[in-house]
């Protein structure tokens, strides 16, 4: 057990690793985003009260938990970095910060979309919104910090406090709809309680959630295949790879 | 018998002197330190007075000087105001003593550096947040603040101002070894102030619409004592960051 974490743990066994599985997550995030797609937004009924315009919940919402979700995975990566000194973990955490601001920026924008004909507004001032907001900043802060520093080792270890700090605005993200009253209807799904959707419409809504988690899998792994590749090019194992120096 | 008895004497004095040395005074000599620079350069202190008031100044200039609509809007943009005069004196919180070398000598002293760090903080908070506080009665006058909320406001931007000099010093430690830290520090540290403004202003809010007080202050509260748990470990590892390179 302890062998295969070490194994996982060093880039040569990630990247091995990696190869195998990742095109498995591409195939389950094409099929399921694809299905979900399709169900969500042919065959599911309308809304009784939103009509059709209600079929956005199923981007923007599976986005918005991928916006949520990543913050929280960069925070434990840094974690992992900061305390065991693991490099694999800030080149994840690097592969993940800029799928996470754009989840944010596409939840973000749907939700506007979204806003228009149900609200009748482009953006209201609501606490989820703005928490949503706050977060994009956040990601943004995290990646502009990284790429501040000149040495790479500074930049990685910098950028994974300011995740960690940051990761104190997750809770207020979740708890702020409660904290203000607000426009915001109330979190969608709840482990607690049965969904207020019929069936047909939430099933395809868990589908989507879970093609955009392999998704991020996928890119997380094939995104850091690469940060491996561009950090370790002096190793011999990197250049055996590529096909260089033979 | 009496030879372990001798080390363990041997031993205690040693730990004596350590004491006599200890953290007390390594806070007490950060402190003295950090003041007696502001003492001799006001400047640093007096600037984010000046930018408050300026601030202030602007918004009945651009927006309108009805007094019934500044009276309004006065908590919030008070608040907004002394937010950022506090962020502008971040830049400089730790940037001097990284290119002064003090910032090493602080890691390389056996104290523990969050402590150290907590003692600069406290500083920084006394030139500034204090300040700040105490002024904004006199500039929410010129706002016609209405009555009865000059209390909680100067209460609320003493304790909300703690909080954000703790936070903010995060942000001043991870960006103080960089050429131009000033516009990456206020993207930093600007998000995470959100939940201070919230319940700062809040605060000044129900004290003018009669509600409970209370609760904001207590919230307030609430986030000093946990950037004090936190923050000061962090500040720790990022300025260890900065200077390490």
């Amino acid at each position: 057990m302890w062998a295969f974490i070490h194994k996982l743990g060093s880039p040569k066994g990630f990247y091995a690793f990696s190869v195998r599985l990742s095109p498995w997550f591409w195939v389950a995030a094409t099929t399921l985003i694809g299905g979900g797609l399709v169900w969500g937004l042919a065959f599911a009924p309308a809304d009784y009260q939103q009509g059709d315009s209600f079929r956005i919940i199923y981007v923007h919402v599976p986005a918005a938990f991928l916006a949520q979700s990543i913050f929280v995975v960069m925070a434990l990566a840094g974690l992992v970095f900061m305390v065991w000194r693991i490099k694999l973990a800030d080149m994840a955490a690097t592969a993940m910060a800029p799928l996470g601001a754009g989840m944010t920026f596409v939840a973000l924008l749907s939700g506007a979309v979204w806003g228009v004909p149900t609200w009748g507004t482009w953006w209201q001032w609501d606490a989820r919104l703005t928490s949503m907001l706050l977060l994009f900043f956040l990601y943004i802060g995290v990646i502009a910090l990284r790429s501040a520093f000149d040495g790479r080792d500074s930049g990685s270890r910098a950028a994974s406090v300011l995740t960690m700090v940051g990761v104190i605005n997750i809770p207020i993200i979740k708890y702020s709809v409660e904290w203000w009253y607000t426009l915001h209807q109330p979190a969608t799904f709840s482990v607690t309680s049965r969904p207020a959707m019929p069936t047909e419409m939430w099933l395809p809504l868990l589908i989507m959630v879970l093609g955009f988690y392999s998704f991020f899998i996928a890119v997380t792994l094939t995104r850091t295949r690469n940060e491996i590749l561009r950090r370790e090019s002096a190793k011999r194992w990197v250049r055996d790879l590529v096909g260089e120096g033979n | 018998m009496s030879c372990p008895e001798a080390r363990s004497d041997v031993v205690g004095r040693g730990r004596k002197r350590e004491r006599d040395t200890g953290i007390g005074i390594a806070l007490y000599a950060t402190m003295r330190r950090d003041l007696l620079l502001l003492l001799r350069r006001p400047s640093t202190a007096l600037n984010p007075l000046a930018f408050f008031a300026l601030v202030i100044t602007l918004f009945p200039i651009g927006i309108s000087p009805d007094p019934a609509l500044l009276s309004a809007i006065a908590p919030g943009l008070l608040w907004v105001a002394a937010l950022l005069a506090a962020l502008l004196s971040l830049d400089g919180l730790f940037r001097n003593d990284v290119e002064d070398g003090t910032l090493e000598q602080l890691l390389l002293s056996s104290r523990p550096l969050p402590m150290l760090a907590l003692a600069k903080v406290a500083v920084h908070w006394l030139s500034t947040g204090l300040p700040l506080a105490l002024m904004a009665p006199v500039l929410g006058v010129m706002l016609s603040l209405p009555l009865g909320s000059y209390g909680v406001l100067a209460l609320s931007l003493a304790l909300g101002s703690a909080t954000l000099s703790l936070i903010g010093a995060i942000g001043a430690a991870l960006t103080a070894g960089l050429p131009r830290g000033g516009v990456l520090l206020s993207l930093l540290v600007l998000p995470l102030y959100v939940p201070v403004l919230i319940f700062g202003a809040g605060a000044v809010q129900a004290a003018i619409a009669g509600t409970g007080v209370a609760a904001h202050l207590a919230l307030l509260g609430a986030l000093l004592a946990v950037a004090l748990v936190f923050a000061p470990w962090a500040i720790a590892a990022s300025l260890r960051i900065s200077l390490n390179g």
